[in-house]
């Protein structure tokens, strides 16, 4: 094996005296894809945040060999963290290219040329709707543009918070794909997911997380296979 | 907060010791009048810590209260001949009128709308005494007559400090039996967020509003004092750098706390004492340079101890007594129930627009007495906004909604509350610092009419009992009978959950409406909690739930509505809807 | 009242109007950036003028050694605060930045000012003394708190205030000053007398609004600001390091009061305590847009300056009354307006 590209140890996260994410520890590989899943509430998107940083975590946290559990969101982002948030958190007011063009701002004008020819290459609706603001898109459009604005900053791991939430089957289908492809051009990917049948088609490896803690791991198309994991997740409960 | 019912005698011989003060031989005269003023200003902090470190509204017009009380007497006195005490009642009124008026706008401004507007008026008033010919413009009133005693005049600062702090320690009793009553629950709850009260019928607006005049009543009792001590009035104390300065103690003290108020009160007034003394020296001219203390002291309060510092006095305190249940208070009324399988919830053709976009898109769907539905959907189907229809956080554009054959929709929260509807949330709204019992008895609030004076007075103890017992007797019911006393916020996220029920169940409901109760709770816990309301089911309880947990689910309802994109894509029972092609596609369409 | 005073009143609010403009519009900026409802602007306005009637008279301004003490405090701090993580790097950086620079600025002031500087040098020299405040400001007093409320934030910044307002009086006393004019000369146009000074008060006002759509539209680094502004957890992500937009935006604020300061300083006497009134009609304005439009800022300013020229001729007594007042509607109606939210939640 060698160095893991995220190496999670023991983190946890409270919220006052509850606690949101109970020691959870998480490896990654790079190249993979890894899925969080479980129910609402399980403290999936808690555990992203505090990866990010967004929420202070006791609890070791490296990536690519490097300890960041100390460093703030900006210098994880420096780092090549990114994270693409459960409501996008896109600048509403501001077009679809500004949008963007922020996506690159750590890396300086130099960088935004190129990379808005990448995103626009992978996202061609968002070319079409570039002078357009953000608050304007459709759920799909604002997912392609969470990703878009991620994927300018050249992330090496990309960590996606239900990035099917909100959206028509067929457009789940289309950013699914995308994902995969991320995958073939060399960006690790976290991904949490309630739609676990999606996640665990196309991950690599995936945890499963129940009321802060992870309970399973294994290879996906192990725990797909898993009775526990159709029971809980699969399948509609114990009457099918 | 029963610190006078407890250890009665601790506080006795504090309040014993503190009146002796004066009487010591070799006090100087300079002292008690210190403590005159840290009486008089003590007065206003503690009406600004019910306004806003309990209340949730933050006031830099205080000031301007005094003002009124003081300004009342002085113009009555001077000008018409009163004695000081019969001007009381007209400083009072004077005052509540004004803060009735200015209440009824400032109460309905929105987060930091509020304390801005407080800072207009403020500046407004004060401008206002400074130009009324009749207030004697900015020159204000002077040779008012001091207080009499039996012939004594009350010149004397030891004479006058037991009038004010006879006046402090009558407003920290009534102030603390407001807070441990009905209302005064109401008004510890508009800090969680209103809405959770409000969907137990409390009336905000009307809460704020009698916070709001409380205050400014205490403000100017204080004024009313300050004209007799000082025997003249002028617009500057009346300023709004008086209010900011009000406001610090209030910060500085702990503004979630009555004595916190008198602390903070104390420490300002002592600091600012000795700094008009020292600075102007030190500086070498004079001016109040004290405010750059004060204003680094309210910063760094801020920063370093966002409670205050009364809890680091009430450490040395003796420890309040936990609240007591009366088990023997009569239990308190019950609704009629509907009968069972009759009509209780029936949604037709429901429809939520918010601009462009359809969240609801005329669902109809129905619940019978001693049913449970589930209101089901991937994320993002539209559950919520359809509950948030239900419960009149939201009015819907078009559709009806029909209770026990009344149409219910667009009325507010409370008035569905008061129809006997109780709900519970998705994101748990319990006040962390107050009880787990209070939290609960504030679902019975409808069920009590004891008001604000009867409070203060202590006349509602028979209510309070019998709402007390029930909040206990629904927190047993639904296992938490062990955590009456703890603090809403040390409870696990799961009891927590399990505790809005039993505040919903407080309100003696004929419709429960859970949204996602079994979200975060462990195995066996889901498992007590099915159980809770199996029973609650039998005893002819009906239940909509919005859950997630499609075990909880299947197992648990009678009836299932299926919502995808905001449009009703199946209902059905359980069985049925389990093998429903629709329901599997919406829910597990895959990749492929 | 004929047409002659009714021109006077009218150019008197535009005058007042443009002022509050420029305020009303940094309030806004400050609070869209870091969520502080920046009372103590006014602080900078009242130093502003201070600042340049000091140099003007050929003294060393109080606002000199403030600076220093500001930046040894900063430092100190900011030590102390990240006393586990900082480095001996950072330290120097600061020792350098915060205290060496105004030290030098101090010395040069000191060097400048008996020589009664040129308008122009004294212009630069008192921007360069106050801007470096805003952020000193932000880093003693705000950052800090960055995750508080905007409720707590508002009572940390009343908390600023007056401390400012207690070091102005300790710098600047409780004496009152006018500053030179930047343009001493005055127009006749039909019957109405325009004073130079008004018309460089709506040039710097209009350029200066200008300036600061041209940096929001135009520059990265004005898009980070609006993007801090429109969504705070959004720019973190992207790695725009919201700490630094907040330091930009109390620099800008400090820029904006200070020169709204040396504008007015000339047209009527400043006080140490002036700044408070003049600050807080421009937020009646940014208030009337709800903390929120720029443009409908700078109509609001406009309208609260007529007011007040209006009522300051039919009841002088008033004003102050008048002018104050027709805030709470507009704060009923921005209540309404907004979209209910859980704000006062803790």
């Amino acid at each position: 094996m060698n160095l893991p590209m995220l190496d999670i140890d023991r983190l946890s996260v409270s919220y006052g005296k509850v606690e949101a994410v109970r020691e959870v520890s998480l490896r990654m590989q790079p190249g993979t894809i890894v899925t969080v899943i479980g129910a609402n509430g399980a403290g999936k998107t808690t555990l992203l945040n505090a990866i990010m940083g967004v929420l202070p975590a006791p609890g070791a946290a490296r990536f690519e060999g490097r300890d960041v559990s100390g460093d703030e969101v900006e210098a994880r982002v420096g780092a090549g963290l990114c994270l693409v948030p459960e409501k996008r958190e896109l600048f509403t007011t501001m077009s679809v290219e500004d949008n963007l063009r922020l996506g690159a701002y750590r890396l300086g004008s130099g960088a935004i040329s190129e990379g808005l020819e990448t995103v626009f290459a992978r996202f061609p609706r968002l070319k079409e709707r570039r002078a357009q603001l953000a608050g304007t898109l459709s759920g799909g459009e604002r997912q392609m543009l969470a990703m878009g604005r991620a994927l300018m900053g050249k992330p090496r791991l990309l960590m996606l918070d239900e990035p099917s939430l909100g959206l028509a089957p067929r457009i789940v289908k289309d950013i699914f794909h995308i994902i995969m492809e991320l995958r073939a051009s060399g960006v690790s990917i976290l991904l949490v997911e309630q739609n676990a049948r999606a996640a665990l088609q196309v991950a690599d490896y995936a945890y499963v997380m129940e009321i802060g803690s992870i309970t399973m791991e294994g290879r996906a198309e192990d725990l797909a296979a898993d009775p526990r994991v159709i029971e809980s997740y699969l399948g509609l409960g114990g009457h099918t | 907060m029963g610190l006078f019912s407890s250890n009665r005698a601790v506080w006795l011989g504090l309040i014993l010791a503190f009146a002796a003060i004066p009487l010591i031989p070799g006090i100087p005269d300079f002292w008690i009048t210190l403590w005159d003023y840290i009486g008089l200003y003590s007065l206003v902090a503690i009406g600004l810590v019910l306004l806003t470190g309990v209340g949730g509204m933050t006031s830099f017009g205080q000031a301007a209260f005094c003002g009124f009380g003081a300004y009342t007497t002085a113009v009555l006195t001077s000008q018409f001949g009163f004695s000081p005490w019969l001007t009381l009642p007209f400083s009072l009124a004077t005052t509540g009128l004004a803060a009735f008026l200015l209440g009824l706008v400032t109460v309905r401004l929105s987060g930091h709308f509020l304390p801005l507007g407080t800072i207009a008026w403020g500046i407004s008033i004060y401008y206002l005494f400074g130009n009324i010919e009749v207030l004697g413009r900015y020159d204000g009133i002077s040779g008012l007559p001091p207080f009499t005693f039996f012939g004594h005049s009350l010149i004397d600062a030891r004479a006058i400090f037991y009038l004010i702090w006879l006046c402090v320690l009558l407003a920290v009793i009534l102030s603390l039996n407001l807070l441990d009553s009905r209302m005064g629950r109401a008004v510890r709850a508009l800090r969680g967020g209103s809405q959770a009260a409000e969907s137990f019928g409390v009336n905000i607006p009307r809460v704020k509003l009698v916070v709001f005049v409380y205050a400014a009543l205490l403000a100017g009792l204080s004024g009313w004092l300050y004209a007799h001590m000082q025997r003249a009035v002028s617009p500057s104390p009346f300023g709004i750098n008086a209010g900011i300065e009000y406001l610090l103690m209030a910060v500085l003290g702990g503004s979630g706390y009555v004595l916190g108020g008198v602390l903070g009160a104390t420490i300002v007034i002592v600091l600012k004492d000795h700094l008009q003394n020292i600075l102007p020296k030190l500086i070498g001219a004079d001016g109040n340079f004290e405010t750059i203390v004060f204003g680094i002291l309210m910063v760094a309060v801020l920063q370093l101890s966002r409670n205050g510092l009364w809890p680091l006095v009430q450490r040395l305190l003796p420890k309040p007594a936990e609240k007591t249940v009366d088990e023997s208070a009569p239990a308190l009324a019950l609704r009629t129930m509907p009968e069972r399988g009759a009509l209780l919830l029936e949604v037709a053709k429901a429809r939520k627009q918010f601009g462009g976009l359809v969240a609801v898109n005329d669902v109809s769907f129905a619940v019978k007495a001693g049913e449970i539905v589930g209101l089901i959907g991937p994320n993002g189907a539209g559950k919520s906004t359809t509950f948030n229809l239900l419960t009149g956080v939201l009015a819907a554009t078009s559709g009806s909604i029909r209770y026990r054959g009344e149409d219910i929709a667009g009325l507010k929260a409370e008035a569905i509350a008061a129809r006997g509807i109780a709900r519970t949330f998705q994101h748990v709204k319990l006040v962390g610092s107050m009880s787990l019992l209070e939290n609960v008895a504030i679902g019975a609030h409808l069920r009590s009419g004891a008001g604000v004076l009867g409070s203060m007075l202590r006349l509602d103890r028979t209510d309070e009992a019998r709402l007390l017992r029930e909040a206990a007797r629904q927190l047993t019911r639904v296992g938490l009978g062990a955590h009456l006393h703890k603090p809403a916020a040390s409870l696990a996220l799961g009891q927590q959950r399990i505790a809005e029920i039993a505040r919903a169940l407080c309100l003696d409901p004929a419709l429960l409406l859970l949204d996602e109760p079994a979200a975060g709770l462990r195995f066996a816990e889901k498992q007590q909690l099915a159980e809770l309301l199996s029973q609650l089911r039998s005893e002819g309880m009906s239940v909509l739930l919005v859950e997630h947990d499609m075990d909880f689910v299947m197992k648990l309802t009678n009836h299932l509505v299926v919502l995808d994109f905001g449009e009703k894509i199946a209902e059905g029972s359980p069985a049925e809807i389990s093998v429903n092609p629709v329901v599997l596609e919406a829910y597990l369409g895959g990749v492929e | 009242m004929n047409a002659t005073i009714a021109l006077y009143l009218a150019q008197d609010g535009i005058i007042n109007g443009a002022i509050y403009a420029l305020l009303g519009v940094t309030l806004v900026l400050v609070f869209a950036v870091t969520r502080v409802i920046f009372v103590p602007q006014g602080e900078f306005v009242a130093w502003g003028a201070l600042t340049l009637a000091a140099l003007d008279a050929g003294s060393v301004p109080g606002t000199a050694w403030l600076l220093v003490v500001m930046g040894i405090a900063a430092t100190v701090l900011d030590t102390l605060r990240q006393s586990k993580t900082i480095t001996l790097h950072a330290i120097g950086g600061m020792v350098v930045k915060d205290i060496a620079l105004p030290v030098l600025l101090l010395l040069a002031v000191q060097a400048i000012a008996p020589g009664k500087p040129a308008l122009w040098i004294s212009v630069l020299l008192t921007l360069a003394l106050i801007i470096p405040m805003g952020p000193l400001v932000y880093r003693l007093a705000f950052q800090p708190l960055a995750d508080a409320t905007v409720l707590t934030l508002f009572i940390a910044a009343i908390g600023v205030h007056f401390a400012l307002i207690g070091l102005g009086l300790v710098f600047f006393g409780a004496e009152g000053f006018r500053t030179t004019p930047f343009i001493a000369e005055t127009f006749r146009v039909g019957v109405l007398a325009i004073k130079g000074q008004s018309l460089a008060v709506l040039g710097v006002t209009a350029m200066l609004l200008a300036g600061l759509y041209l940096f929001f539209e135009r520059t990265m680094l004005g898009k980070a600001l609006r993007a801090t502004a429109v969504n705070r957890l959004g720019a973190r992500l992207v790695g725009i390091p919201v700490r630094s937009t907040g330091r930009i935006a109390f620099a800008l604020a400090a820029a904006i009061g200070a020169l709204s300061g040396m504008l007015i300083g000339s047209l009527t006497t400043i006080y140490y305590d002036s700044g408070f009134l003049i600050g807080l009609k421009g937020f009646v304005a940014a208030i009337a847009a709800g903390l929120a439009s720029y443009p409908l800022t700078v109509m609001a300013a406009l309208g609260v300056g007529l007011l007040e020229a209006f009522s300051a001729f039919f009841a002088s007594a008033f004003k102050e009354v008048i002018v104050f007042s027709i805030i709470i509607p507009l704060l009923i109606w921005r209540s309404l307006k907004a979209p209910h939210s859980d704000e006062e939640e803790e």
